[in-house]
Formats: C-alpha cells, sequence, structure tokens
C-alpha cells in the first residue's frame, strides 16, 4: 500500500517518503541523536503552523501517558485554551512552542521530549539516571553516555524493582550538580547496562549549551 | 497563580489537585549555563567575575573551597586536573578568538565615497560596514528610508557588497553612524549602526570623469 503510493509519487517528494518508510523498518528514536548538536534556526526551520486542535488534543493524550505529570501541571504549562505552534524543521523535526517558547519537540514519530529548558523547571517529568563526574564534560560536547559513566561509583541507576526498559526518554542528572545537564534516549535497559558495563547505554537528545539551549523564543 | 474557579468548586472531600510550581530556575548570565556548569564551558573566569559581583550568596555556593572539594566526588585527582587544565584551554582559544576579531575589527575600515554622476548629480557608497557587524540591507532600508531616496545593496566591481544611496548624502551618513555611536546608541532606529568605529570611517570622493 505505501509502496503503490510511493511510485505515484513525483520525483522531488520521493526523498520524503524513502525518510518515511524507514520510520516503520527502523526504531525512530535510533534516528534521531544529535539532532540539536548542529541546529541552525535560520536555515533548519522550514516553517511554522498552528496546530489543530483535535491533533493537539492527541498530542496532549501522548504527552501525559508518557511523561509523569498530571493534568493540573500540564495545563500550567500548556493551556488548553491556547494554541501551539508546530515548527517544523528538516529532518522531520517538529519543535513545539507556546508564545515563541519551545516547549518540546518530537522526531518522526517517536516520543515527545521537554526541552531541557522546560524540564529544569519540572524535573519530575521524566525518570532519571545519574553520570558520573569524569563523563559531564563529554556529554556537554555532545556524547553519547556509555555504560562506565552511569555504573561507576559517581553514577546512578534506578534499582531493579524500578528498572527501566530501552527506549525510555530519561534525563542525565550529573554526580555533584543540582540540575540535569541533559536529556536522552535509553539505548539498553537499565539491568542490562549493569551486566554489559560496555558500550552506548544512553543516547544524547538535547544538552546544556547545544543548538536548542540556544534557542530561547522561536 | 491557583485558579480562582476550581478554588471556588473544591469541596472538601475531594481536595482541589494543583499544578505542581516550576523550580524558578537561575542561569549564568555570561554563558547561559546553570553556574554549577560554568566550570565546563569556555568563559569560566568571566562568569565567576560575573556571579561574584551579581550574586555573591550564590558565588559562595560555588566556588568555596568547600563547594570545591565537595564537588570533586568520585573523580580521580589526576582527572580532575585534567578537566581544569581543559578548561583553561578552552577560555584561552575562546579569548583568542575574541581578540582576534576585535584586531580585525579594528583594522577594518568604512569608506563613505561621495561619485560624481552627472554635472551636480551624486550617488554615494558605503563600504566596509559588514566587518563591524553591521547587516547590510537593513542598513540600505535605513539610509534610504531617513534620505528618503533609493537606497541598495549591490556587488562591486570585486565582487564586495557595498551600500549605494542615491544624491550626496556621504555628511549626512559619517554624522548617522557617530549619532549611533553617541551613548546608548538604539535612538531613532539607528542601532544596526551601532558597532562601527567612527575613528574608522574614511570620507573620500570621486570626481566626474572628463569624458563623460
Ligand atoms: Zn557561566
Amino acid at each position: 500500500m505505501a509502496d503503490a503510493s510511493c511510485s505515484r509519487e513525483t520525483k522531488s517528494r520521493g526523498r520524503a517518503i524513502e525518510a518515511d518508510r524507514d520510520t516503520h523498518t527502523q526504531p525512530s528514536s535510533s534516528r534521531c541523536f544529535r539532532m540539536f548538536k548542529k541546529f541552525q534556526p535560520s536555515a533548519d526551520i522550514a516553517g511554522q503552523t498552528t496546530v489543530k486542535s483535535s491533533i493537539q488534543r492527541g498530542i496532549r493524550s501522548a504527552i501525559l501517558s508518557s511523561w509523569k505529570i498530571d493534568v493540573e501541571t500540564l495545563e500550567e504549562i500548556w493551556p488548553k485554551k491556547e494554541s501551539i505552534v508546530h515548527v517544523k524543521c528538516r529532518d522531520h523535526l517538529s519543535i513545539y512552542a507556546l508564545h515563541g517558547e519551545p516547549l518540546f519537540f518530537q522526531h518522526f514519530d517517536g516520543p515527545y521530549f521537554p526541552t531541557l529548558r522546560l524540564f529544569h523547571k519540572y524535573p519530575f517529568i521524566l525518570p532519571h539516571v545519574r553520570v558520573d563526574r569524569g563523563a559531564i564534560r563529554f556529554l556537554l560536547a555532545g556524547a553519547h553516555m556509555m555504560c562506565p559513566g552511569l555504573t561507576s561509583a559517581g553514577g546512578w541507576l534506578p534499582p531493579a524493582d524500578a528498572a527501566l526498559p530501552a527506549g525510555t526518554p530519561v534525563a542525565f542528572d550529573a554526580e555533584g550538580k543540582e540540575f540535569a545537564v541533559g536529556i536522552g534516549i535509553m539505548k539498553l535497559g537499565t539491568e542490562e547496562m549493569k551486566v554489559v558495563k560496555k558500550g552506548v547505554a544512553v543516547e544524547s537528545i538535547t544538552y546544556v549549551g547545544d543548538d536548542l539551549w540556544a534557542i530561547q523564543k522561536l | 497563580m491557583a485558579t480562582p474557579a476550581t478554588t471556588a468548586d473544591a469541596t472538601p472531600s475531594q481536595p482541589e489537585k494543583q499544578a505542581i510550581p516550576p523550580v524558578q530556575m537561575f542561569y549564568c548570565g555570561v554563558c547561559t549555563f546553570p553556574p554549577e556548569y560554568c566550570e565546563f564551558g569556555d568563559s569560566l573566569s568571566k562568569c565567576k567575575e560575573w556571579l561574584q559581583a551579581q550574586h555573591p550568596d550564590l558565588y559562595d555556593k560555588y566556588y568555596s573551597d568547600v563547594a570545591l572539594k565537595a564537588k570533586l566526588g568520585t573523580i580521580s585527582q589526576e582527572a580532575q586536573s585534567k578537566l581544569e587544565e581543559d578548561t583553561a584551554k578552552k577560555e584561552a582559544k575562546a579569548e583568542a578568538k575574541a581578540d582576534a576579531a576585535r584586531k580585525k575589527k579594528l583594522a577594518s575600515q568604512v569608506i563613505i565615497k561621495r561619485i560624481e554622476r552627472n554635472k551636480r548629480k551624486y550617488i554615494t557608497s558605503v563600504r566596509g560596514l559588514e566587518a563591524f557587524g553591521v547587516d547590510l540591507k537593513k542598513a540600505a532600508k535605513l539610509f534610504a528610508q531617513r534620505f528618503a531616496t533609493g537606497g541598495s545593496v549591490t556587488k562591486n566591481a570585486a565582487g564586495i557588497d557595498e551600500i549605494v544611496v542615491q544624491g550626496d548624502v556621504s555628511q549626512e551618513i559619517y554624522d548617522m553612524i557617530v549619532e549611533a555611536n553617541d551613548g546608548k546608541g538604539g535612538k531613532k532606529g539607528l542601532d544596526v549602526l551601532k558597532d562601527v568605529l567612527v575613528d574608522n570611517i574614511e570620507m573620500v570622493e570621486e570626481k566626474r570623469k572628463k569624458d563623460e
């Protein structure tokens, strides 16, 4: 079905269709890495549209079910009577902004991530892991988080009864720091990390000082 | 900011659910990071200076001897030294870059040229504003509006952008740049020109060629 419609597409749209098809064969999370390491609002934003209310309802319920947030608090962040603006960016990246302030974003049809500035205000909306002090500078350079940074003495992973599966959006706390240094998506489950102790544990999505951090108003 | 409507409706048996208030965040005025992460940026000395001047209490929280010792956590002394070395290097690099930009700016020139087209007909060309971070299109528009004349950005023979304004407005443009640099700037929309160094402006006159 998808292929049939694809062949009818004009050439100029061919690439977009192909990218769309990729989401079905590949978990979308694996394609969103480092999306804000090189992001230029002037070049990478295609346009802005107000989101239809039926779609807004869908986004709202997706957020309520995936973040640890109650209706009242979400209402504070994004009042029902206010329309959110969809900022369409290159590579199927969508940023959603209210009065110009980026609140959350999504890659393809993957999970909704809060911006780090929003997360700092509401640090309970995602589960946390903690990286050791030695890993902070790598995270701030845009690197993904390797297992040792989380399993070492300075790191922290939730206990077995609160284990997090692969694919979960998480915040990076950092040893000796009060505020999260970034947000990522788990590549391995937390229990798995404790066993393998090597390789990429969490993909970095956004972090303090990246190009999304720099955008305070869109 | 509680919502009055729900407060009134709340009954004792069903306690009203309140939104959880946001954490009041405070970010560094120099590097924009939460201050505890300034040490990983490329402007630590400036960040510290700023914090000490603006928020001495927070400065103590992050940079007192006790705080410095506590933050080391489980990192080895070796790794910490390496980090400090890196930070110093990053800072030096950023400063060298800023310094080079400053020097370049000091060495750049703005040339305001009065060009005679026909007898008593002139155009004014302005070159080199971009070295001072001026948006040429905005500046051309500003000149055009100010003098109610034509103003545009064009490439000259050497392929370098310059602003061409109809009429002899060379002295007026000079005065505008002086005015934009005078004190606060931003007045009458001269903001665009505020970083141009007046001392680096050269006034030139191009006479009409005999054969024209
Ligand atoms: Zn700072």
